[in-house]
């Protein structure tokens, strides 16, 4: 059970963190897509099944196809490819440092708390279940998630969408 | 038919609704924007009046209907609706007047090409407005009080490509979030101390007796009682709001909006907020009126800014020549009027003022409205002129506003409102300087109401425009006729012989006499007496010897320039913060990094300079070192503000590590803090 | 070490790596996916406490999650699509150079 996890958290944490070292664009995303695949196996583990199937569809399937488009379109020329400057490599390391000290507190505030253990079984919820209380208790948080969605979709489509009255030769 | 209360949120649902079609429509669909915004104003009179019919069976009850907003640990924070006499007459009110306003904008706004967005602005206006009315927690009013400062911000600078209308816009959102800051910070002592923030609420919301028992109970270091502290601070909100001394200075310049956003503003929605919120919490203002030791009451200082206000507005009304200018000026008076009532303990004639005040003070903007249409946005009275034969029905409507804004006796509703009003400060034990304030400023505003009717519709066209102007469509002269028959009639709802309104709104048992009519006869003498006195000082002034061309001096200004330059000038207040408040902030950067500079190097600089000053004694090198020295301090003075400015970076990463440095320096100092 | 402290420090991990990429990465896309980490970590959090933390309301922490994922996508596409709108403006994707719109 154990060493279960611990090969998933190895999955998880190591293509997260090769993902955001790697200078190449397409190999980050294809680590994260593994990352966010090894979260889904995380939820396998636990006994959610039916938030791993939604992991799965919506990060594997639909946001990382997204983040291919996005690093597809936005791609570099390659006199922008600039050699880290002094400035962004101090960026770097205060950024590493602060992680590391968020890292430090929250690990020590963990290993510090006393969890009462937990049967051994996961709580049997079934997906008929699952879809009574979103229909039932979130009936409306339900329906302003989709409103939500909805209005993200149209606000993507109008921010990507090329301005149809610029002129050719103003665009860079 | 009565209205339950718990359905009472359908009264500002529906116009938000509208707002909602408003904001959704594109520019071609404008029957659908104005229909739908007229239709839900309508809807919504027809509740009202359900509503009201409902209060008026038990007035002296508070219906509630309170419901768990969210749940904040083991306690919930609770919002609620509130259906009370004081509720119904203004939802009334606001919906009536508001829908007059709307069937004026049909014709007014025509030729704008942004007319679904306006309407779709003052339908959020009124539902603010009508939001902030019939809640019942002081939370859900100052969410209402602050969409209701957005919707105005919108609409006065509905015409922003003018730089004056962008700047008004400015001008009247953060004058009135000075104010409102006042209001938060009431509210947040108010939650603090007593652990809610429900008006009503069986027994344990704020303005109930027990509450205010323990809030008058506690007293503060300097004297005062808790609840003046917070009466006081719920007072600013509503000064800055109602455009009271000293943040009045927005109102005038709201006129830079189109005249129908101007007639809203001033008649029924915004500057009735402030109005109503000291109205609401009137258990609360009042409640320290029984310490006789407290240093000072809530309620004196009301009255007093009322009374300075009512006087200072009247003052420069006198001296403005833009038509809609002179009106919001009175706008600032009559506030200063129910400021002075409410201050004075009676807040039934501040609320009979601000019905009555809301008919008329519509009524003249609409008027105003209709003369800037006909007259292709001449709004200068001076070039105006002449209007009376070629616009009777507006004539005649906008002189009935007049003489219920002077106080004419006896027909018109200004007359009996500000008559319960002034006999309320006579009754005053405190002081008489607000009844002195009150009287003058009646003979002040027959003065100028009399002086801006000569000169718009007496005389001859003094300019093109003037003399082609005609009358306007049925769409706003019937909003006119409307509202002049309300100006009239309505003050027969409060008349000291049969104070209906008063009892109906303070839930008490109805007396009536004709005694009661006269019973303050030299009162009511005297201040017909002094309409009289002002009618016929301005009828000898202006309508005597009727203005002949635009660029004839005015009387008054012939009389005594600078009284008349000072009141044109609005007596300096603009200047005066632009003087203070404005040069305030550029100082204190200014201040704050030169002594960072001196106190940090200034030792090392005083001894390099008593160095070089020592060694060379010449004159020449002393004036260099001088001059060196000011260069230094000028360059300081500039690198400050660059240094301030160099926080905003506009870096996403910067300001992302602030915010996790900031999450471990707190959890760091909660730990070694030890607590909890 | 019961597994919640396990998967409490699995989290954390996740959430501190999505921290580190956001602050120190200057490419938007990698920004923005370092967030989407750091949500991802809150979401397993939430799947933590379902599982070995003390009863609740049936399937509460599922739905959480299922709620929260929804949010994340919508914030994904608007993001991306904020990423090419500013991408067409400088012609980069650098974070640094987005200064614009500061006062």
């Amino acid at each position: 059970m154990t060493t279960a996890l611990i090969l998933i958290a190895i999955l998880l944490l190591g293509s997260a963190a090769a993902a955001m070292l790697r200078r190449n664009l397409i190999h980050s995303a294809l680590l994260l897509i593994a990352s966010w695949a090894g979260v889904a196996a995380f939820y396998l583990w636990a006994g959610a099944e039916f938030v791993a199937f939604a992991q799965v569809l919506i990060y594997v399937g639909a946001i990382s196809m997204v983040v291919l488009f996005a690093v597809l379109l936005t791609r570099q020329n390659p006199v922008a490819e600039l050699p880290a400057e002094p400035a962004s490599r101090m960026r770097a390391l205060t950024g590493i440092t602060v992680a590391v000290c968020t890292a430090a507190i929250l690990s020590a505030a963990i290993l510090s708390s006393k969890f009462t253990p937990a049967a051994d079984t996961a709580p049997q919820t079934s997906v008929k279940q699952i879809g009574l209380e979103l229909m039932h208790r979130h009936g409306t948080a339900l329906l302003i998630v989709g409103v939500i969605l909805t209005v993200a979709l149209l606000g993507a489509t109008i921010l990507a969408a090329t301005d149809a009255k610029e002129k050719p030769e103003d665009r860079p | 038919m009565t209205l339950p209360v718990q359905y009472l949120w359908l009264i500002p649902a529906l116009p938000l609704l509208a707002a909602g079609i408003g904001a959704l429509t594109p520019r071609n669909g404008r029957n659908l924007a104005a229909g739908s915004a007229i239709l839900a104003m309508a809807v919504a009179f027809v509740l009202s009046c359900f509503a009201l019919n409902g209060a008026l069976q038990a007035p002296a009850t508070h219906a509630v209907y309170n419901f768990a907003w969210f749940d904040l640990g083991h306690d919930a924070l609770r919002l609620g609706l509130l259906l009370d006499p004081l509720t119904a007459f203004m939802c009334v009110m606001v919906t009536f007047v508001g829908l007059l306003i709307f069937i004026f904008s049909l014709d007014y706004m025509k030729e704008d090409p942004n007319y679904s967005r306006f309407f779709c602005f003052m339908s959020l206006f009124a539902a603010a407005m009508l939001g902030l009315l019939v809640a019942n927690s002081l939370l859900l009013l100052f969410i209402c009080w602050e969409l209701v400062g957005l919707a105005s911000y919108l609409l006065i600078g509905f015409w922003f490509h003018k730089p004056s209308a962008a700047a008004a816009a400015k001008k009247a959102f953060i004058t009135t979030r000075i104010g409102d800051l006042g209001l938060l910070l009431g509210m947040l002592w108010l939650y603090d101390s007593s652990g809610s923030l429900l008006f009503y609420d069986g027994g344990h919301g704020v303005l109930e007796a027990a509450n205010l028992a323990s809030l008058t109970g506690q007293t503060l270091s300097c004297g005062l009682a808790v609840s003046t502290a917070i009466g006081l601070l719920i007072f600013c909100g509503a000064a800055g709001k109602s455009g009271q001394f000293p943040l009045h200075v927005w109102l005038p310049d709201a006129m830079e909006g189109p005249t129908p956003v101007s007639a809203l503003i001033h008649a029924a929605t915004m500057v009735a907020a402030g109005v109503f919120l000291v109205a609401r919490a009137y258990p609360l203002m009042s409640a320290d009126t029984l310490i006789a030791t407290a240093p000072v009451h809530a309620l004196t200082v009301v009255a007093f800014i009322g009374a300075l206000t009512a006087l200072l507005g009247a003052l420069i009304a006198c001296g403005q020549t833009d038509i809609k200018r002179v009106l919001a000026f009175s706008t600032v008076s009559q506030l200063g009027y129910m400021m002075l009532a409410l201050g004075v303990g009676s807040w039934t004639a501040a609320i009979f003022h601000l019905l009555t005040h809301a008919f008329f003070k519509a009524l003249l903007f609409l008027g105003a409205g209709s003369v800037i249409h006909a007259a292709h946005h001449e709004q200068d009275i001076r070039s105006l002129g002449g209007l009376r034969p070629r616009m009777k029905i507006t004539f005649a409507t906008f002189a009935i506003g007049m003489m219920a804004l002077s106080g004419v006796p006896f027909l018109f509703s200004g007359f009996w409102s500000k008559e319960a009003i002034l006999h309320a400060a006579h009754e005053w034990n405190v002081s008489p300087l607000p009844l002195y304030a009150g009287l003058t400023a009646v003979v002040l505003t027959a003065f100028y109401m009399t002086r801006l009717v000569a000169e718009t519709f007496f005389g001859q066209a003094r300019s093109p425009a003037a003399e082609h102007a005609h009358e306007n469509h049925a769409v706003m002269t019937g909003p006119l006729v409307l509202l002049a028959v309300g100006a009239v009639l309505l003050g027969f709802l409060g008349t000291p012989a049969c104070p209906w309104l008063q009892a109906r709104l303070s839930g008490t048992e109805l007396h009536s006499s004709m005694s009661q009519l006269f019973a303050s006869g030299g009162l009511l003498l005297l201040s017909i007496g002094l309409v009289g006195a002002g009618l016929v000082t301005g009828w000898w002034l202006y309508g005597r010897k009727l203005r002949q061309t635009a660029e004839h001096r005015d009387p008054l200004a012939v009389a005594s320039p600078a009284v008349m330059a000072a009141l044109a000038s609005r007596l300096g207040f603009d200047e005066l913060y632009a003087a203070t408040v404005g040069r305030l902030n550029s100082l204190t950067a200014a201040l704050a990094n030169g002594l960072d500079r001196w106190v940090i190097g200034g030792l090392v600089n005083f001894l390099g300079q008593f160095g070089v000053f020592s060694g060379t004694l010449s004159r020449e090198t002393a004036e260099s070192t001088l001059n060196h020295g000011f260069d230094q301090v000028s360059a300081s003075i500039r690198g400050s503000g660059q240094r301030y400015s160099r926080a905003q970076t506009g870096e996403a990463h910067g300001y992302l590590r602030v915010i996790a440095m900031a999450f471990i320096v707190l959890v760091l100092l909660l730990v070694l803090g030890g607590s909890r | 070490m019961t597994p919640l402290h396990l998967c409490l420090l699995i989290s954390t991990g996740l959430f501190c790596i999505g921290l580190a990429g956001a602050l120190a990465r200057s490419n938007t896309i990698l920004v923005l996916l370092g967030i989407e980490l750091m949500l991802n970590a809150a979401n397993l959090n939430f799947i933590a406490f379902w599982r070995f933390g003390p009863p609740s309301p049936p399937a509460n922490g599922m739905i959480f999650v299922l709620f929260s994922i929804a949010v994340a996508a919508a914030e994904a596409a608007v993001g991306l699509a904020l990423i090419i709108a500013v991408y067409r403006h400088q012609n980069n994707i650098r974070l640094q150079d987005a200064t614009r719109l500061k006062g």
